[in-house]
């Protein structure tokens, strides 16, 4: 290898420490690419439209219930099962805390409050049946999805309920506006200083540690070209928010999403809890031979899923300022696409929540800008449906072919992996008494 | 023996895999109507061999000729093995528990009539196979709905659908009780009358004894010797001797027990199949282990050696019937896996791949992943504290890697099972049951995982070692347990153990011992 390429490679491998890439993100880092590209792209087909203020924040509120519900799916998905039930258990939470306040007179908080409660249940019922009963997870949520939207047209009596104003603050509420006017949102302003700084310090932490481990950190340049990009991203953001039309300003259906983004990639990444999930999905013998209680872990993420569809559906049901039998409609599919095209894989073990997240911001700016164009819904499906499956094909065949992603390829330099024989899979084992040219050194120093 | 001419002659077959020679320049020789055994231990190359006789290993991929009724003959995948007249019959049955007994034998060679299948004829055709195997069931019986005996005679059955010429038997009465293998192997010596030779692979002796007619011995991928059953007047002791005849030089790390007390003991330990509830796959088996001593479990495939350890290890395999299990003259109740390990009991599986690691996961996380809390904070795993360790296991097992967040699915075998057994070192055990620790894994590896498994014993450690080559377990262990069809039949110490006493107790249920 000559030295200008070493550099080369040495180069790309640091850009792609910037967006964190390990060397099982490769995928990410991908679609991470593809978002920034499509952003781009619609940028530039829409006159600038597309990130516009007024067009920013109506992408947030208008997708952060999908983007809430790939959070759970993405763990489902882990683990090994599906959820098909998403949009009917949101529908179906929607409404049930819709007629608590129109005709129960609950007062707001507690709705949401009774809202949750009513995903836990319905969460609990279907993990039930996929842990303890062993139905598969595919059969039993699409039982649900029938039973739930059902559910929602007997209590409904497929009619649309209202909902007070209070409650609309979830799902169409901003930011306030406090303090002195600066022409732009002050609270927006001040979030976006402190996810500025976060930005910084969570570098500088990881840096720490990544020292601590004696492992081998990034140059400095990395590290400073990779927060003052994160910046410039969040500080863009920010103004965008915080200066639009009057009287909105980031949206709380948005600092919802941000909580939960945080508090799952936490659990996923950092919790024994997470490790549980990982590791049934990947290899569910394994893991119960390694005293992981597999069952439970079924029975939780099923339940956790159906917890975070009946918030979406009442985020939904208060954007909407009603809850009506047509709610959460194929939202199960959005959620899973997103969560595949943000590189889980089918069979399970693989897939973050930032990478779900990521992908279904492609999914959402897709949509949004083929709309802004005056794209058919007809014709925007069509689309919709040939990147879902062009962004997992091109994973397969890049697997099949023995590499992880096509930055993958591009990092070793374009030549594919070589494969390893793969002795231990051959129904023959090789015989046990077969020379060895190489001397075995004993692993324990003689006494 | 009517005939004298040759039916098959394999000359010089040499097949390599990448790194090992699994068969050098064997040859064999099967005349027209005899039942020609081999022989040999497990990774002797038995069923390389009979892989490249049916064409799991196509032409070219080895060298050497085959010679099939007086034509060289090379088949470029089973279909076309089948063709010519020789049929496999594997040791896992491959029958379709959801079919009936005419689907399965006629799948895949359905007897048609303008294209659809004449289901008529298949019947008929089906009532003859099944009155030439002595099978007398209805021929729609779906085939879960009959025992292993029956469907291993639905598969000769449909193997004579054929019109087979050379049978391949591999193990072909190892899930059989005593009732079914006599009638198996009836049917087979009266398919020698009529044309039909066979080929049969078996670590039952006795049986070859009975049946063959002649036998080859494969050892480390080279055919030792082919003796006539009758002419030699072989008998097992003579097939034993030509199997294990090895030196056990410096294969293993020099070691001097320092043996301390008792302090593991399972008592009359009975478990019965998952499915199968009438079979009962350990039996009233006892056995000890103290400090520091590396025990041996030693006993055929299929003998119930796994199924023992894993019962054991928090009843994951089998449903438990009675036993008790004591630790430091307590006992203990090991219900689950997580008991398992919080009593300090450790097992490495069989099957790396399937039941030891999550493939796609890096070293980092698989050597923490059976005791995260030792590395957390309430629920939180701490990474500074799981690289430490991981970092630390990389270096005194030294596992071959360039970090441990490589991805475990690109290690060499031999460096994969130091990853398991970091895994389960990490969990601090006092008892390691390892379960062929040794398997698919090259020589120099394997001096290495001996090394371990020394080290932990000198640790204090008990550790029991399952394995299927005997010179492994002469040359690791202070003492032999052996296991015949779910019993323990023996407890030899290792100084006065040698292959052909340990062969026999693993083939017949000599006597019963206690345990010490």
């Amino acid at each position: 290898m000559s030295e200008a390429t070493g550099r080369v490679k040495a180069g790309l491998k640091d850009l792609k420490k910037i967006f964190g890439g390990g060397q099982s993100d490769v995928r990410q880092f991908g679609i991470l690419f593809s978002l920034i590209a499509i952003i781009v792209l619609f940028q530039y087909l829409t006159h600038g439209l597309t990130l516009s203020s007024g067009n920013l924040i109506n992408l947030v509120s208008q997708y952060s219930y999908i983007l809430i519900l790939a959070i759970g799916m993405v763990m489902v998905i882990i683990a090994g099962h599906i959820d098909l039930s998403v949009g009917s258990v949101a529908a179906f939470a929607g409404i049930v805390v819709a007629t608590s306040m129109d005709s129960w007179h609950f007062p707001w908080p507690l709705a949401i409050l009774f809202g949750l409660v009513v995903g836990a249940l319905i969460g609990a019922f279907q993990g039930w049946w996929v842990a303890y009963v062993g139905v598969p997870a595919f059969i039993v949520t699409l039982a649900g999805m029938l039973i739930w939207r059902g559910g929602n047209q007997v209590i409904g009596n497929a009619n649309t309920v209202p909902v007070p104003h209070g409650f609309t603050i979830i799902g169409a509420g901003y930011l306030p506006e406090i303090g002195p006017n600066t022409g732009y949102n002050n609270l927006t302003l001040l979030l976006g200083l402190l996810v500025a700084v976060a930005v910084v310090v969570k570098e500088l932490r990881a840096r720490r540690v990544q020292e601590g481990m004696g492992s081998t950190t990034a140059p400095v340049w990395v590290s400073v070209l990779k927060v003052v990009l994160l910046d410039v991203v969040v500080i863009y953001a920010t103004m965008s928010f915080a200066g639009g039309r009057t009287g909105t300003s980031f949206p709380v259906s948005g600092i919802i999403l941000g909580v939960l983004v945080l508090c799952y990639s936490f659990v996923m990444r950092n919790t024994i809890f997470g490790r549980h999930i990982y590791a049934v999905g990947g290899n569910r013998l394994a893991a119960e031979l390694s005293g992981v209680k597999s069952r439970r872990v079924d029975f939780l993420v099923i339940m956790n899923m159906s917890i975070l569809a009946a918030l979406a559906g009442m985020i939904f049901v208060a954007r909407s300022v009603a809850s009506g039998p047509q709610d959460g409609l194929s939202w199960e599919l959005d959620a899973i696409a997103a969560v595949f095209i943000g590189g889980a894989a089918v069979s399970g073990g693989i897939g973050t929540v930032t990478g779900s997240i990521v992908g279904g911001l492609v999914m959402a700016v897709l949509n949004n800008g083929l709309q802004l164009m005056g794209v058919g819904s007809d014709r925007v499906q069509i689309i919709k449906g040939l990147v879902l499956l062009l962004a997992v094909g091109v994973d397969v065949w890049n697997k099949s072919q023995g590499r992880p992603s096509i930055t993958g390829f591009l990092m070793r330099g374009g030549k594919s992996e070589k494969k390893t024989p793969d002795r231990a899979t051959g129904d023959e084992l090789p015989p046990s008494g077969s020379p060895d040219p190489e001397v075995p050194r004993p692993l324990v120093p003689a006494p | 023996m009517s005939t004298n001419h040759t039916i098959l002659e394999m000359r010089s077959i040499t097949k390599e895999f990448p790194g090992v020679k699994a068969l050098s320049d064997v040859s064999i020789l099967v005349r027209a109507g005899e039942i020609h055994a081999i022989c040999g231990e497990n990774g002797a190359g038995k069923s390389t061999l009979m892989n490249v006789l049916s064409g799991v290993y196509p032409a070219g991929s080895y060298t050497g000729d085959i010679i099939f009724q007086g034509d060289e003959v090379h088949f470029k995948d089973i279909r076309s093995s089948e063709a010519a007249g020789i049929v496999i019959i594997h040791q896992e049955l491959a029958l379709i528990p959801e079919l009936s007994i005419t689907e399965n034998i006629f799948l895949g060679n359905e007897p048609t009539k303008r294209g659809a299948i004449d289901w008529v004829d298949a019947k008929k055709r089906a009532l003859e196979l099944l009155a030439r195997v002595g099978l007398h069931d209805d021929p729609d019986t779906q085939i879960k709905h009959i025992g292993v005996g029956k469907q291993q005679l639905v598969e000769i059955a449909k193997a004579l659908s054929k019109s087979v010429k050379l049978l391949i038997l591999d193990e072909p009465t190892a899930a059989l009780n005593e009732a079914d293998s006599r009638h198996l192997l009836d049917l087979i010596r009266g398919l020698k009358g009529k044309g039909v030779s066979s080929i049969m692979i078996s670590h039952k002796l006795n049986e070859i004894e009975q049946v063959a007619d002649s036998i080859t011995i494969l050892r480390d991928g080279r055919a030792i010797e082919t003796l006539k059953i009758k002419a030699d007047g072989v008998n097992e002791d003579r097939i034993i001797r030509g199997m294990v005849g090895r030196s056990l030089a410096s294969r293993f790390p020099d070691r001097t027990a320092h043996l301390g007390d008792v302090f593991f003991e399972v008592r009359d330990w009975t478990v019965q199949h998952p499915q199968a509830s009438e079979r009962m796959v350990v039996k009233n088996s006892s056995f000890t282990v103290r400090r520091g001593e590396i025990v041996g479990l030693a006993g055929l495939m299929g003998a119930g050696r796994t199924e023992l350890a894993m019962s054991i290890f928090g009843r994951s395999y089998g449903n438990f019937i009675s036993g008790q299990i004591f630790k430091d003259g307590e006992e203990i109740q090991v219900r689950n896996v997580t008991e398992a390990i919080d009593h300090g009991l450790a097992y490495v599986s069989e099957d790396r791949k399937a039941l030891g690691l999550n493939l796609i996961d890096d070293i980092k996380r698989s050597i923490v992943s059976a005791k995260l809390s030792k590395i957390s904070v309430g629920h939180v795993v701490n990474n500074v504290k799981e690289y430490e360790a991981s970092e630390a296991f990389r270096k005194s097992l030294r596992i071959k890697t360039p970090s441990v967040d490589a991805g475990v699915r690109k290690l060499s075998g031999g460096n994969q099972q130091k990853v398991v057994l970091a895994k389960w070192m990490f969990t601090d055990p006092d008892l390691l049951i390892l379960d062929e620790p040794t398997r698919g894994i090259d020589v120099g590896a394997k001096y290495e995982i001996y090394a371990i498994i020394q080290a932990l014993a000198a640790q204090g450690k008990g550790v029991i070692m399952i394995s299927s080559e005997l010179p492994e377990l002469l040359g690791l262990t202070d003492r032999i347990y052996t296991i015949f069809e779910g019993a323990i039949t023996d407890c030899i110490p290792t100084d006065q153990a040698d292959p052909e006493s340990l062969m026999k107790s693993m083939t017949s249920a000599k006597k019963k011992v206690q345990g010490k």
